[in-house]
């Protein structure tokens, strides 16, 4: 079981309290309409599904409620971090593994 | 290939078994191939027995980054069935279990291919519809699949609790006779001497790193760690490293990979004669030769390469399973383990060209591959040799998530209203 | 005589009470602290068990949790059975009732040892060459044959009566393992002011000085010592020290399974007290002290009973005071073994002889041997043994070659030196290190916070030992260095030396039984042949030969397979591979990982504020999730088809009164309500009028139906929305989602309010007057209060938000209430409701009244696959939308094809005739198989109002299809339907306001 820590509660907690959400920094696109179905496949269906850092989201569902993001190293479940919904992807070249 | 048989065995036996052959080399590998195999699962080395057997192409290189069968074909639960709703599902696994029986004699490998019978069993008004609607489409497509009473059950599995006073009594369940089990590292194993003696170099310990192509974009070969290594096609069955290894030639799939755990009890007399699955209450048992049960869990929530999962998960299973089944409380976990499956968005595989001239994808198989093995491995040669699909595999594309035509399984299970 | 091998001047436990417990129905003599294995031993016993595959006679091995042949089953009752015990770990009590596994018809005499002299065939492997002819004989014949002869112990055969805790538990230090390593890590961390939780898996702490006689800490004895600083941590506030605990599974950041046995040693255990308690540890640091395990030489026919390991022999001698024979031998390749003879030689047991694979051991153990008149038999090796069901002599040759002798013996005691047990470690993802010198894995670079003290990290040295033990636990605990504790720790003992893989005699030319996995059966010369059928890697060859694989998960045995498999191979140890160390470390019960999750614990239930009432008016109810719902509520000699029209009657002749608490509910609150509701569904929104109410549809971004309920706008900036009952936590992640990430600027609250309000539906003619006199400040006439609007008002003087609504096609209301008072106003309703006749219905009546109305339960009618046209719900899609979740997804090429699937009614051709929900629907009947299929019954219902059946189905290109015939083919024979409208009742819509 993992251990996360909530960027809003400010606290680690175990993972029962979270709920994975998905691969983080895909934006829904704001022209929804005009996308082409190619562009809607990618935006919807292609996950990057890295073996390394992922950067994911998670809600703190039995806690605070709130979604945030984390970055995660697949290959050892080690987390390099978790920031807030809407702050910008960190940049962790050279971490990990 | 020397024929085993109870001859040679005796044979053998007369000289301490020093004179078998080895069931596969180990050769170094070549400068090119007409073909090559990424992954020496079930599903790989069987592509490769195909093309050499029913394509006549020999010419062939199944390379492997660990050892043959160590990924999930050696992590899985063995389950065999075929009784699935749609047509497309319905096609390519009964496809397979129809050379699931046979495959010993084909192969002169014992799989063990043990048609015991999969129960699945439902627990709310819900889970009898949709089985029903398995049950239906199943005899329409002339798969086998029966609707039992709990007292049916019961008696085809002495085991089972029907209590009306479990938490989710059972109301009744779908029986496929012909499903079963198979000996995993037996499949991995058959097809690779079976392969190998066809002429198909099996290259272990070497991993890809990049796959290869021409000023045309086609494929032209592969980067290993042990080398450069040319080839007209390339066929990916990667399993849980699909998405990384299609990353290489830049073609992005839909999928994600999870840990999927599973355990062993330590072994007992028969006490459990067939496959029981309960999806209501996540379950998943069968006993095998040896005696120990063998316990399918569920995946945990993120996506992970780790092969390994949480404790918890293991626990919720054992719930489900000593709720369903009271007597095996105090049996006891012997070893647990993990994989890594690779999972689309329908939950439904993919098998097909690439927009990349020769490569070919087999990969998506979530959690249930190792039933498809056979199936899967004979229709993707055909794909890999003809550069078409096989009318079973044609519905497995890589487009259907552009144009919506989505073969979902999981979706038909709907969640209870 | 009682206990004819207890030495009374040996071992600890002196003067303890006798304890009599049986072993194949035989009543035996032992002591209070005996394991069932040196009580066996005491009453000269070795045979307890037979192998796997060979059934071949065994005895036990060691004295510890490694233990590979002694298993048994222990019958505490008729449902306390458990299977596979190790005899070497199980604790004896009064009135203990043990039996041998594997054999028939007994133990001594076992039909299955044919096995043994087929043997020849039975090689590695040999199921996968043939079984294979006939075809059919594989599942016929040969396979129940050999699940028979498989398997060991019996499984229970009824439910376990017992209970079994869990725990979850955080502290800053802690420690696996309880010996001199353990104890010293464990002590000065807890000085430092650490939060220690130390586990140890035996009875008593103290590890390896249980036979280590020689060793002095502190200036005590070393057990002496172990037993006073057990005491002093035991009384201590920040020390939680648990025995008879194993530290089972090391898992992510720092997470240790641990498994606590509380009852299988005592007599009689309260009914109530757990028999074992999981621990789930989350620590901040973890010192693992795990010890290491002593290995069996490798020769031929080193399984016999009474060959056992040299240091088990020791822990029966020096901690039980039991001789594992009167004339011992010893055959070792390491110094360990040497004390074993000392300490037997000294106890008054004649040592038959000491031979030793190495051409020159030396040492104070070996001078001390020559002294006491020992023979030493140094450059020899054991090359074979005789005896049947006891070891009685070995054979013996120089490892030069020469003459062999055979020496009589009634038991041999061996020792090919000791594997640190890195278990926990390499679970931990550390990797482990090959020590080519030592020939020994050792724990590398951690990966997470821990570290690896005493003999698991390859110390053999007790003074360094308790040195880097007290450092671990000290700065574990986050002590200065300037405190570092100290004691003076040493011991008069030798751990060097030491072979892997096959001795003398069970070379690559033998055909010899030289045996590595004791339980599966598996020899060198199988491990060879697995390497000569190409299986180079080291998982292969375990697969293939099933070596290490059996319950002791091959903790004495792994290390030789590897070497014999090396050599093979030509490839040096580390090349060859380790196989992977899973969880978990001993055999875990499966009641103990289940803890409190089982029976009603297993997944709560949840009930509604009228649950009670319902049951006591004799409902039958369903599983709806977690939800128990009220089925139907049969009336004496109904049964459930009476019972549902009889209810689908009075709804529609008076009234009828459901509990529709079940359904979700989320408040949506903010000046950007209606916005966000935009986007959410596909209705329009913002034109909805405060007081009334509108049914939403809920898409996925793909455009498929999500999920559907009713909105009521309570105010400009208020929505009550309702969901399915098994949707509302989805629903409401699924809003959250898109409100906290996709629209943060949305000024939104959202509020599950499901537990808030019980729901009383009231439908039917009567349904207004049912409810009129118990509602205050609400105008129900049609005027004031149409159909599909809202208010809040008074209800049986409770506050209420009454809907106006239907589900049935009936003019209907929908009461929420404050969930403490659902059972009273539910009361005051149904007294009202009894005036005019009306009745209580449950969920089937409420299903096959909607049917007849055609409208659709999200889940049934729709599959995840089904879009709002394809359901017949184009009109809820707001046509001037730019854009809400789902819209573009819907727009994709397949979701908009002609011939998709589309719900339309069907009547069958015979009105009596009721379809099967689920069944198939297809133009021709008497197409060959696979049969070309249009579609299935999503519902199906005997329609009581209607005089016929009905059923909703989705049909490709249904919506064309309107009174085409096609056909439901069924075993017995095709059902004829004709393709109708959905709704079956009422086609106008009059009856909501009739």
């Amino acid at each position: 079981m993992l251990l996360i820590h909530c960027p809003y509660c400010e606290e680690g907690r175990p993972e029962l309290e979270f709920r994975h959400a998905g691969e983080a920094h895909i934006a829904r696109p704001e022209n929804m309409a005009e996308l082409s179905d190619e562009d809607f496949e990618r935006f919807f269906f292609i996950r990057s599904n890295p073996k390394g850092i992922v950067y994911e989201r998670w809600r703190h569902i039995h806690g605070c409620a709130r979604f945030f993001n984390a970055a995660r190293d697949t290959v050892s479940d080690r987390f390099l971090t978790t920031y807030k919904a809407g702050e910008p992807k960190p940049d962790l070249d050279g971490e990990g593994k | 290939m020397r024929k085993y048989s109870v001859f040679a065995i005796a044979r053998e036996a007369m000289r301490g078994h020093k004179g078998w052959p080895e069931q596969w080399s180990s050769p170094e590998p070549k400068k090119s191939y007409d073909v090559i195999i990424v992954g020496a699962g079930g599903h790989g080395l069987g592509t490769a027995y195909y093309l050499a057997k029913e394509h006549g192409i020999t010419n062939v290189a199944v390379l492997e980054k660990g050892w043959l069968g160590g990924g999930n074909t050696g992590r899985n639960t063995t389950i065999i069935r075929s009784n699935y709703l749609y047509d497309e599902s319905a096609g390519i696994y009964d496809h397979s279990v129809k050379l699931w029986d046979g495959l010993s004699q084909d192969l002169n490998y014992n799989v063990m291919y043990s048609p015991r019978g999969v129960m699945m069993l439902a627990h709310n008004v819900h889970d009898v519809q949709v089985f029903k609607r398995h049950i239906h489409a199943n005899r329409l497509n002339g798969v086998d699949n029966e609707w039992l009473t709990p007292e049916e059950a019961k008696a085809y599995c002495p085991p089972l609790n029907i209590s009306r006073e479990a938490r989710y009594p059972v109301m009744g369940a779908a029986l496929q006779r012909r499903g079963g089990t198979a000996r995993h590292d037996a499949v991995a194993w058959g097809y690779a001497r079976a392969a190998a003696a066809r002429g198909v170099d099996i290259i272990q310990n070497c991993e890809v790193t990049d796959i290869n192509r021409g000023p045309d974009g086609a494929v032209t070969g592969v980067e290993t760690t042990r080398g450069t290594i040319g080839a007209k096609k390339v066929g990916v069955v990667a399993a849980g490293h699909s998405s990384v290894l299609m990353q290489m030639a830049g073609v992005q799939v839909p999928l994600e990979s999870y840990p999927l755990q599973a355990l062993v009890s330590e072994p007992v007399k028969p006490v459990f004669p067939c496959v029981v699955m309960s999806n209501t209450v996540h379950a998943y048992i069968s006993q095998s030769d040896k005696g120990e049960l063998v316990i399918g869990a569920g995946t945990d929530q993120y996506t992970s390469y780790s092969q390994t999962g949480g404790l918890h998960i293991i626990q919720h299973t054992l719930d489900a399973i000593c709720e369903m089944f009271p007597i095996f409380t105090r049996m006891k976990m012997l070893r647990s383990w993990g994989g890594i499956v690779d999972v689309t968005p329908d939950r439904s595989p993919i098998l097909a060209k690439t927009p990349v001239s020769g490569l070919y994808v087999n990969c998506g198989w979530g959690t249930g591959g190792f039933k498809a093995t056979p199936g899967s491995a004979h229709v993707f040669a055909h794909t890999v040799a003809r550069d078409e699909p096989h009318p079973v595999n044609a519905p497995f594309t890589l487009e259907r998530f552009r144009n919506g035509r989505l073969i979902d399984e999981a979706a038909a299970a709907a969640v209870a209203h | 005589m009682a206990q004819p091998f207890r030495i009374a001047t040996a071992g600890r436990l002196g003067k303890a009470d006798p304890v009599r417990f049986t072993f194949d129905g035989k009543s035996f003599e032992g002591l209070h602290g005996d394991t069932l294995a040196s009580a066996l031993l005491a009453n000269g016993v070795h045979l307890v068990g037979r192998s796997f595959k060979y059934h071949r006679p065994r005895g036990m091995v060691s004295a510890g949790a490694e233990e590979p042949n002694a298993l048994v089953g222990v019958h505490r009752d008729a449902a306390r059975r458990a299977p596979n015990v190790r005899a070497t770990v199980q604790e004896i009590h009064e009135g203990l009732n043990a039996v041998s596994q594997n054999r028939w018809p007994s133990l001594s005499f076992d039909v299955g040892a044919l096995n043994d002299l087929a043997s020849p065939f039975f090689s590695a492997g040999f199921y996968y060459k043939t079984f294979m002819w006939p075809k059919a004989a594989w599942e016929r014949v040969y396979e129940p044959f050999i699940r028979r002869a498989a398997g060991l112990g019996e499984a229970p055969d009824r439910p376990d009566p017992d209970c079994y805790a869990n725990r979850f538990a955080h502290c800053d230090v802690l420690v696996i393992g309880g010996g001199a390593a353990g104890l010293s890590a464990a002590l000065a961390a807890a000085n430092a002011g650490a939060r220690v939780i130390l586990a140890d898996e035996q009875a008593e702490t103290g590890g390896a000085l249980r036979y280590e006689t020689g060793a002095m800490i502190d200036g005590m004895p070393g057990w002496n010592w172990a037993q006073a600083v057990t005491a002093d941590l035991a009384a201590r506030d920040n020390v939680r020290l648990l025995t008879r605990t194993t530290g089972f599974g090391y898992y992510a950041q720092n997470m240790v399974g641990l498994v606590e046995r509380l009852t299988d040693h005592l007599v009689s255990p309260a009914t109530d007290q757990p028999r074992e308690r999981l621990w789930q540890v989350r620590a901040k640091r973890v010192v693992l002290a795990t010890g290491a395990i002593e290995r069996h030489m490798v020769f031929p026919d080193n399984d016999r009973p009474g060959i056992m390991l040299a240091s088990a022999a020791r822990t029966y001698l020096n901690h039980f005071g039991v001789t594992v024979g009167r004339n011992v031998a010893i055959y070792t390749a390491g110094d360990s073994a040497w004390q074993a003879a000392l300490d037997l030689k000294r106890s008054g047991v004649s040592i038959a002889a000491i031979v030793d694979c190495r051409p020159d051991p030396q040492g104070p153990h070996v001078e001390e041997a020559r002294r006491l008149g020992i023979e030493c038999l140094t450059g020899h090796a054991v090359t074979g043994t005789g005896g049947r069901l006891r070891v009685s002599s070995i054979k013996v040759r120089p490892v030069s070659g020469g003459a062999e002798r055979t020496i009589a013996c009634d038991a041999l005691l061996t020792s090919s030196g000791w594997t640190p047990a890195v278990h926990l470690f390499s679970q931990s993802r550390g990797k482990l290190a090959f020590d080519a010198e030592t020939q020994r894995f050792l724990p590398g670079n951690a990966v997470q916070e821990l570290v690896s003290v005493g003999a698991c990290a390859g110390n053999i040295d007790l003074g360094e030992t308790v040195a880097e033990a007290l450092k671990a636990g000290h700065e574990a605990a986050g002590g200065v260095a300037r405190k570092l504790p100290k004691l003076a720790a040493d011991s008069t003992e030798r751990w060097s030396g030491g072979m892997l893989g096959a001795g003398e005699g069970a070379g690559a030319e033998s055909t010899a039984k030289a045996f590595v996995d004791f339980q599966n059966d598996v020899t060198a010369k199988d491990i060879r042949q697995a390497v000569r059928e190409g299986m180079r890697s080291i998982e292969h060859v375990k697969r293939f030969t099933t070596t290490g694989m059996a319950t002791d998960q091959g903790k004495t045995s792994n290390m030789h397979g590897l070497a014999i498999a090396a050599e093979m191979l030509d490839r040096p140890i580390p090349e060859v591979g380790l196989t992977t160390f899973r969880a978990p470390y001993t055999p875990v019960t499966f009641g103990a990982l289940v803890g409190h999750g089982k029976g009603r614990l297993f997944e709560p239930v949840r009930r509604t504020p009228m649950h009670d009432w319902a049951e006591a008016h004799g409902a039958v109810f369903e599983d709806v999730g977690q939800w128990k719902r009220a089925w139907y509520f049969p009336q004496a000699g109904e049964d459930m088809h009476a019972a549902v029209a009889r209810e689908c009657r009075t709804v529609r002749q008076s009234a009828g009164i459901f509990d529709a608490t079940t359904l979700g509910k989320i408040e949506v609150v903010g000046p950007d309500a209606a916005r966000f509701m935009e986007l959410m569904y596909t209705n329009p929104w913002q034109k909805l009028g405060v007081g009334r109410c509108r049914y939403g549809v809920m898409l996925r971004e793909d455009g498929f139906i999500y999920d559907d309920g009713v909105v009521g706008r309570l105010a400009e900036d208020r929505f009550h929305v309702t969901t399915t009952t098994g949707g509302a936590p989805r629903v409401l992640n699924h809003m959250e989602d898109y409100l906290q990430t996709e629209f943060p600027d949305l000024k939104v609250y959202l509020t599950s309010t499901s537990e808030q309000w019980a729901v009383i539906a009231v439908q039917g003619p009567k349904s207004r007057d049912i409810i009129a006199p118990l509602v205050e400040g609400i105008d129900l006439s049609d005027d004031a209060m149409p159909h599909m609007s809202v208010r809040e008002g008074m209800i049986c003087g409770v506050p209420t938000r009454l809907f106006r609504m239907s589900f049935t096609g009936e003019r209907g209301f929908e009461i929420n209430v404050p969930a403490d008072y659902g059972r009273a106003v539910w009361e005051a309703v149904w007294a009202e409701g009894e005036k005019h006749g009306a009745c209580a219905y449950g969920t089937e009546t409420m299903h096959v009244l909607r049917a007849e109305k055609g409208f659709i339960i999200v889940g049934q009618e729709t599959d995840g696959t089904v879009t709002p046209h394809d359901a017949g719900l184009s009109w809820a899609i707001g046509k001037k939308k730019t854009d809400f979740v789902g819209m573009r997804g819907l727009a994709r090429p397949d979701l908009v094809a002609p011939g998709r699937k589309q719900l339309v009614g069907l009547r069958t051709r015979d009105p009596k005739t009721v379809l099967e929900e689920g069944a198939q629907i297809v133009a021709d009947p008497d197409a060959p198989v696979p049969v070309p299929m249009l579609g299935h019954v999503t519902s199906s219902y005997w329609s009581e109002n209607c005089g016929h059946s009905i059923a909703l189905a989705l049909v490709a290109g249904g919506h064309e299809r309107m009174g085409e015939t096609l056909y439901v083919p069924m075993p017995e024979g095709a059902i004829t339907v004709e393709v109708t409208s959905t709704v079956f009742f009422d086609e106008k819509g009059a009856r909501t306001n009739g």
